[in-house]
């Protein structure tokens, strides 16, 4: 077996050497009704390289791919052309082999990087301090639910309808286990959001009001006087960002006076990969640091003086505080935040402004041909690379009808919120640089037909 | 004679004696010092080629960000030379042993890699129509069938990102099940040798914690256990084998006690690497179970991450399981169970636990690794993984102190502490003197249930004779530490950095890069 | 004024009805390197045995334990600023904080000085 460097000859020495007759004496301890006596019957055993990835290549044959179809899915995770270097660099093996950087003097590498992103996600949210990663966007978005409550002392949250639902539902799912209410809504397919609705809900008991921006139909709005009121209040203002390239073009959400900014990483660096793995960002002002969930990488210097980094204010982890740490979190998504950083790097102020820029005006271009088909109407004023329309009819079997064409034609609300008739005719659209403008006329033109 | 080229230059050994002086880089050879990113690219500098953006009234909402963002860029070259550098000051298990208890660093295979980077797999959308998916929701309902399989148990849960959040997850089955049946039951028992995750996991859905502790062998005290056992009681995490590295014998005994209380069984299986297939947990009772896709089944760790954590479920709790899930037809069709089937075929289920599927990428290196293995191949792999562990436990007790030793053999790792080294010298400086010898330590201080713990993994990926350099090398170092050799207590002399100053590091945070003078503003 | 002691290595200071209250020099040289300190506000209430402050080095954290039942006074602010002092001065400059006591019989259960120093002799 290609994997295994011992030779029955080696076995047999250091059986010898620790003083067993066979391997079983070494499992002597599991009781002797639980120890199978041979390979699990109806498994197969072990298979060749070739014959593995032969597998996995009729497999992957089933699925339709972003890349070689017309495509304009979003809704939480975006197709951005990454550049070869990234892959190249994520593939060095001091990077994807190595472990959570307990050892910082052989471990600068992953540490400097770590420090590097951190800047980088809090520049990018205009915040004081990121941590290192989280799981993806949707649990960032508990946890920081989470610190708001542990900073307010308050267990209720106000959550904006322009919220992503599957991050509603991750919220909903841990509330209902710990006491806190979520006071939550569906959102109208209309160009308002619901800021009137959450202007109204904030009192002296709101721990925090969770806005995404741009919100899961692609609208933008000024978060400035929702953060007041929340302070007003005693309450923070938690934003959510899916789509952090919108940051190349949009203002900061920490600028707008949010006190936590979560996000979805995914769409630097990391790819689609069917929903993960993703990266987690989470960043917040300097006075909430010691609430933030996840490891912190921190400078200092070495015994010589000089520059290092070293994981840090760790009595916030569950390795040290356990029951009473700020999260539970342990394995984090330290490769996909190197992604994340290496094509920020490759970006830079001046490329991520192009690329929003790009994205923008792609869409916009998009948005005014596809509702030049009849009864194809812009539900936004205002959208970053992402909009929705609203159908003369049902969009789930349109998303299928064009499926069946060979394009991948956005994410439906029906699939969203299954059930909800007043938004099953909206189509969320997302176009980003790549796509072409033949891909937006094939578009066009399938749903024109379709429609017809 | 006749010369043709007189001006070759001529070998000259030099004086091998002298001592290196100081560079004026800061560089010694091959070890190069690198910057931040900050301190090297500019806001003008990019490393990617755009289109022009084509002109268009912007539709922004009049929210233009105008401010400068403080993104540096650097070009392609510079990119890469910037991680490459980086990269080396990176201990890593394609470089050497890296024997970290508790985290099973084991050979990474690279079919796995290109397998996962398949368009097919890497270039999907997780809301794509599912009848343009359905070779992905194949690979993860192959792999749930092998998970499955491998622990004898009844359903699993494949969204959790990693294994705390699939411990969660299974926290959460134990909630809605007790709250199926109207049961407010509150309190999860935690043997004190658990990783943090475990209190933490179960606090964080907000169950309140106890401890129980373990017998002088290092396993959970069954009668103290039962003892606690009550109607206020949840249910139990139990690590097996535990973080001692020793197989939990009472396991099945300790379920059927807490089966009697009303309570569900938590296992936590960061360490089925010493036990797949020649042990099924299903047979020892248990409710839920982990899976570390990142340990066990050889997905890369990445300097912390991603992970994947299934989670394997009873029959008692697989009715709560998290959306969405696969389910396969009997016509080979495979369709995703969300919210909106989810009353039809999934009623009890707690909801959602992550935006998407689950880590697809981890799942595909994952299926590739088992698929590599086999049933035969798996099960030498925890043959294996033992008899490594026991070779260094038995080449080291005589230097070492095991506190467990005389309990039998262990499972995947071996437990040492720090008796018995000179004063002053600690777990500590023996880590950093194995720097020095070209290792990453073992698992120090952990479990906190031994002083100065140094839990050492081998896995089953390393060959004897690297076992047999670890041993002479760990020997050398333990003998250093207890003789009180000086020396060690400035290791590593040889790494990138010496010791760092993380007390420095938690007094005064300094988490993000400031330009110079903004430091000095704030001052 | 009177130094009591208590098991887990608290002292107080009682002056008439208030008293201060610190972790003592062998606490702080089992912890190593105090890194943050987080004491009470001013108002709140104790009680004898319940959680007051918390103290973290790098790699571990402590609850630290009102020795007896009362309200807090102040908490030693300039612990935010330089947790060092815990280290330096554990027993003087490096205090928690103060508080008036609710039950003075309390007391009658801590440590003197040499009891406390009997009593960390034996660790
Ligand atoms: C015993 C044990 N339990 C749980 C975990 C947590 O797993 P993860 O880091 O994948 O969240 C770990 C790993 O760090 C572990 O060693």
């Amino acid at each position: 077996m290609r994997y295994l460097p011992l030779t029955p000859s080696d076995r047999q020495a250091m059986l010898g050497a620790i003083g067993a007759k066979s391997i079983d004496d070494l499992f002597v301890d599991v009781p002797a009704q639980a120890r199978l006596d041979g390979p699990i019957r109806g498994l197969p055993n072990h298979a060749s390289e070739m014959a593995v990835e032969r597998h996995f290549s009729t497999l992957a044959r089933k699925n339709m791919t972003a890349s070689q179809h017309p495509f304009f899915l979003g809704a939480g995770a975006y197709k951005h052309h990454v550049p070869a270097s990234v892959d190249h660099i994520i593939q060095r093996g001091e990077f994807l082999t190595a472990y959570t950087p307990y050892q910082p003097e052989i471990a600068q590498g992953t540490l400097q990087m770590l420090f590097e992103f951190q800047t980088q996600v809090a520049r990018l949210f205009g915040c004081d301090v990121a941590n290192a990663s989280m799981y993806d966007g949707s649990t960032a978005c508990w946890e920081a639910i989470g610190m708001a409550g542990r900073i307010t002392k308050r267990t209720k949250a106000v959550l904006s309808s322009g919220l992503h639902p599957h991050y509603v539902s991750v919220a909903k799912t841990m509330a209902q286990y710990t006491g806190d209410t979520l006071d939550t809504a569906l959102p109208d397919l209309s160009a308002n959001t619901d800021s009137v609705r959450l202007l109204d809900a904030i009192d002296g008991e709101t721990s925090c009001v969770v806005v995404q921006y741009p919100d899961i139909l692609g609208r933008i709005e000024d978060l400035s006087a929702i953060a007041a009121k929340a302070h007003e209040h005693g309450a923070l203002l938690i934003a959510v960002v899916t789509e952090p390239v919108a940051l190349g073009a949009i203002k900061a959400p920490g600028d707008m006076g949010a006190d936590i900014v979560v996000g979805e990483g995914q769409s630097l660096g990391v790819g689609l990969q069917f929903g993960g793995p993703y990266v987690g960002l989470f960043a917040c002002k300097e006075k909430f640091v010691r609430q933030m969930p996840g490891r912190l990488c921190g400078e200092t210097v070495d015994a010589q003086g000089k520059r290092g980094f070293v994981l840090t204010l760790s009595t916030r982890e569950q390795h040290i505080r356990r029951e009473k740490a700020t999260s539970n979190i342990c394995t984090n998504s330290g490769l996909c935040a190197l992604a994340f950083s290496v094509h920020l790097t490759l970006l830079g102020e001046k490329g991520l402004r192009g690329l929003a820029q790009l994205n923008h005006a792609l869409a916009v271009q998009a948005a005014d041909r596809l509702t030049q088909i009849a009864g194809v109407e812009l539900v936004n004023e205002s959208f970053f690379n992402e909009f929705t329309l609203k159908l003369p009819t049902e969009a789930r079997p349109v998303v299928r009808a064009l499926a069946d064409r060979e394009i991948l034609g956005g994410v439906s609300l029906g699939r969203l919120y299954p059930g909800t008739d007043a938004l099953s005719k909206g189509l969320v659209v997302a176009v980003t640089e790549v796509v072409t403008s033949e891909d937006v006329e094939t578009f066009a033109v399938a749903l024109q037909e379709i429609l017809a | 004679m006749n010369a043709i080229n007189q001006s070759g230059w001529k070998p000259e050994m030099g004086n091998a004696g002298e001592t290196a002086p100081a560079t004026y880089t800061g560089n010694k050879a091959l070890m190069l010092e690198e910057a931040l990113i900050f301190e090297i690219g500019t806001a003008a500098t990019t490393g990617v080629d755009l289109a022009d953006a084509p002109k268009v009234a912007a539709r922004l909402g009049n929210l233009e960000r105008h401010r400068d963002i403080g993104l540096p860029g650097l070009s392609e070259p510079e990119t890469v030379r910037h991680y490459t550098r980086l990269s080396r000051q990176n201990y890593a298990i394609d470089l050497g042993f890296f024997p970290l208890g508790s985290c099973t660093m084991k050979h990474n295979p690279r079919l796995n890699e290109k397998v996962a980077r398949m368009a097919g797999f890497a270039d999907v959308h997780p809301l794509q129509p599912v009848e343009t998916v359905q070779g992905a929701l194949a690979v993860i309902n192959e792999l749930a069938m092998w998970l499955i399989q491998l622990t004898g148990m009844h359903g699993v849960a494949m969204t959790p990102k990693a294994g705390a959040h699939g411990e969660l997850c299974g926290i959460l089955c134990i909630k809605a099940a007790l709250a199926a049946r109207g049961d407010p039951r509150s309190v999860i028992l935690v043997p004190e040798s658990a990783h943090g995750t475990n209190p933490a996991s179960a606090a964080f859905a907000g169950f309140s914690v106890e401890n129980i502790p373990a017998t002088s062998e290092g396993r959970v005290d069954l009668a103290a256990l039962t003892a606690r056992l009550g109607p206020d009681v949840a249910g139990v995490m139990i690590t097996n084998p535990n973080t001692c590295g020793l197989f939990e014998r009472d396991m099945k005994a300790i379920s059927d006690a807490v089966h009697a209380a009303g309570g569900y069984v938590y296992c936590d299986g960061a360490n089925f690497n010493a036990i797949v297939g020649r042990v099924r947990p299903g047979d020892l009772g248990i409710d839920a179970m982990h899976i570390n896709l990142h340990k066990t089944f050889s997905t890369p760790h990445g300097g912390g991450g991603p992970g994947s954590g299934p989670v394997v479920l009873s029959e008692a709790l697989s009715p709560y399981g998290p959306l969405p899930y696969t389910a396969r037809h009997a016509d080979g069709h495979y369709t995703l169970i969300e919210e909106e089937t989810a009353q039809e075929c999934h009623p009890h289920s707690f909801g959602r636990m992550t935006a998407f599927h689950g880590q697809m990428g981890m799942f595909t290196r994952a299926l590739s690794y088992i698929m590599s293995h086999g049933a035969d191949g798996l099960r030498q792999v925890a043959e294996d993984a033992v008899l490594n562990a026991n070779y260094i436990l038995r080449s080291l007790e005589d230097v070492l102190e095991a506190p467990f030793a005389d309990s039998g053999p262990c499972m995947h790792e071996a437990l040492f502490s720090d008796n018995g080294l000179a004063d002053g010298f600690s777990t500590l400086d023996i880590a950093k003197g194995l720097i020095d010898e070209g290792y990453h330590p073992m698992t120090v201080y952990f479990p906190l249930v031994v002083h100065g713990a140094m839990l050492v993994e081998p896995t089953e990926t390393e060959s004897k004779a690297t076992l047999d350099q670890f041993i002479g090398a760990l020997r050398s170092v333990a003998e250093r530490a207890k003789e009180g050799d000086p020396s060690l207590k400035s290791a590593p002399h040889h790494a990138p950095r010496r010791r760092l100053d993380e007390t420095q590091a938690a007094r005064k945070p300094v988490l993000v890069w400031r330009e110079p003078e903004q430091l000095v503003a704030a001052e | 004024m009177t130094r009591y002691f208590t098991e887990d290595h608290e002292w107080i200071e009682v002056d008439g009805d208030s008293a201060t209250v610190g972790i003592t020099h062998y606490a702080q040289s089992q912890l190593g390197d105090i890194v943050f300190a987080e004491v009470p506000a001013a108002g709140a209430t104790l009680k004898k045995g319940g959680d007051a402050a918390v103290v973290e080095s790098v790699k571990a954290a402590s609850d630290v334990y009102a020795p007896v039942s009362g309200t807090v006074i102040e908490g030693n602010d300039a612990l935010e600023g330089d947790p060092a002092l815990v280290n330096s001065d554990p027993e003087g400059e490096g205090w928690f904080f103060k508080l008036t006591l609710s039950d003075s019989s309390e007391l009658d259960s801590l440590m003197n000085a040499a009891a406390y120093q009997a009593f960390v002799d034996g660790l």
